[in-house]
């Protein structure tokens, strides 16, 4: 029995050290796709009004992100360098009509939320960034990594950005009412410069938070 | 000269290799959208006919059943047998006691982003429309999108004057969309703050559903009613 843990236990130390597991962690913190790179800053603005569509475009992009890193990674050789954005193109677009169509076989409402925003993910740079910067280069495995890695990190910056503009514009979070009828919702929050305003928000408290941990 | 031009003049089989994996990339593709399109489809087609009749049984209040009615212009409307239609189609809203208490109109037109459809219940005894549901939209989250939500506007129609003339042809006052707080007539569909151009399309596809259907609709009355008595 001890000995199964202390296996165990090595197996987990030497999972933590594998190069692989850096692919997933660099994207939820260190590279996080919204709050350090930057990318993908269309669906982050406008879709982030609420905390439910933040949270469903997030998970429609992480779905599509981990789809197309693993095809691309695996036609990496097949695809010749000169027809290979129009390639990742085609296959980004591919996998946004099959979500496209999935989400409306799950729920209508969720569909009408979202509206034009589902067809317009394969416009997100993040995501053909990812296929031409890491997949085409990489092995199946670490592509897979790498895009659930930066799939959860865009979802969570998406979440943090909704939530906020929710509470403040709306006086709710996912719906339930969180103050009283007196309440002056912050409109401002949910138009277009509420987004502006919390994204700059978030990135000020990420980059102070980086540089006090830099400098301990 | 251009580096794709140097790379067939090194390479002849270099655009025959792009071919083939355009192509190859193209049919795989596509063979993966049509497969999600076919696994989903009864899905989907399940999810819109549970959401249209959920949205007849909000816009008639008080309804027990409803029974769908294909309108063609040579025969006018008679009752819908199985899912599909040709024409377009109205649903009828019984109570327990079959008499019917409303009629359910489908219209659609321009919106701020894309089309919109919406659906409104019609009472053909008082002559006003008593239901709205936006059946399809994509119009902007959080401004847009007040058309289903915001109340004050849900609340234009609860009892939208769409009274007709004596010769039943034309509506006594067309519906029109009025800009936030200048509503002063039942006819007028109040407008909303930050949505004005979506809140004055609604109005704007009423008024056109409105002053085509609702003459069609009061001259064959008879039909809801006498098809009903006849399967009986």
């Amino acid at each position: 029995m001890s000995k199964t843990r202390t296996e165990n236990s090595g197996f987990w130390d030497k999972l933590a050290n594998q190069p692989s597991t850096d692919e997933f962690i660099k994207g939820l913190w260190r590279d996080n796709p919204v709050f350090v790179q930057v990318l993908g800053m269309c669906p982050v603005l406008a879709v982030s009004n609420t905390a439910e569509n933040a949270l469903a475009m997030g998970l429609a992009t992480t779905f599509v992100l981990l789809m197309s890193n693993i095809l691309v990674s695996s036609l990496r050789r097949f695809i010749p360098k000169q027809v290979r954005i129009a390639s990742y193109i085609l296959i980004i677009a591919t996998f946004v009509t099959m979500t496209d169509y999935a989400i409306q076989a799950i729920s209508v409402d969720l569909h009408k939320s979202l509206g034009a925003f589902i067809s317009l993910i394969v416009v997100n740079c993040l995501i053909l960034s990812r296929a031409e910067a890491f997949a085409s280069k990489n092995n199946i495995w670490r592509s897979f990594l790498d895009a659930l890695g930066m799939g959860i990190g865009f979802t969570f910056a998406l979440f943090c950005l909704g939530a906020v503009r929710e509470i403040l514009g709306n006086g709710s979070f996912f719906g339930w009412m969180l103050f009283p009828d007196n309440f002056q919702e912050w409109i401002v929050m949910i138009l277009p410069a509420g987004g502006f305003f919390t994204l700059a928000i978030w990135l000020l408290i990420f980059n102070a938070f980086k540089a006090r941990k830099a400098r301990s | 000269m251009t580096s794709a031009s140097t790379t067939y003049q090194e390479n002849p089989g270099a655009s025959s290799k792009m071919l083939i994996a355009m192509v190859g990339i193209g049919v795989l593709c596509a063979l993966l959208i049509v497969l999600t399109y076919e696994g989903t489809l009864p899905a989907i087609k399940r999810n819109k006919a549970a959401a249209l009749e959920q949205a007849i049984f909000k816009v008639l209040p008080g309804i027990s059943y409803k029974r769908s009615f294909e309108w063609t212009a040579d025969q006018g409307f008679r009752e819908l047998q199985g899912a599909e239609s040709e024409g377009p189609v109205v649903h009828a809203g019984y109570n327990q006691e079959d008499q019917m208490l409303g009629l359910a109109v489908e219209a659609s037109g321009i919106g701020f982003a894309d089309v919109l459809r919406i659906l409104y219940g019609y009472d053909p005894q008082s002559e006003t429309i008593v239901g709205f549901y936006v059946l399809e939209s994509k119009e902007t989250p959080g401004l847009g999108d007040k058309i289903e939500k915001d109340d004050a506007f849900l609340a234009n129609f609860k009892a939208l004057d769409v009274k007709l003339n004596s010769d039943k042809k034309t509506l006594v006052n067309p519906v029109v969309p009025v800009k936030n707080g200048a509503k002063t007539q039942n006819w007028e569909v109040d407008g909303i703050t930050g949505a004005t151009i979506s809140s004055r399309a609604i109005g704007n596809i009423l008024g056109a559903s409105t002053a085509e259907w609702l003459p069609r609709l009061q001259q064959q009355l008879n039909s809801f009613t006498e098809k009903k008595m006849a399967n009986e």
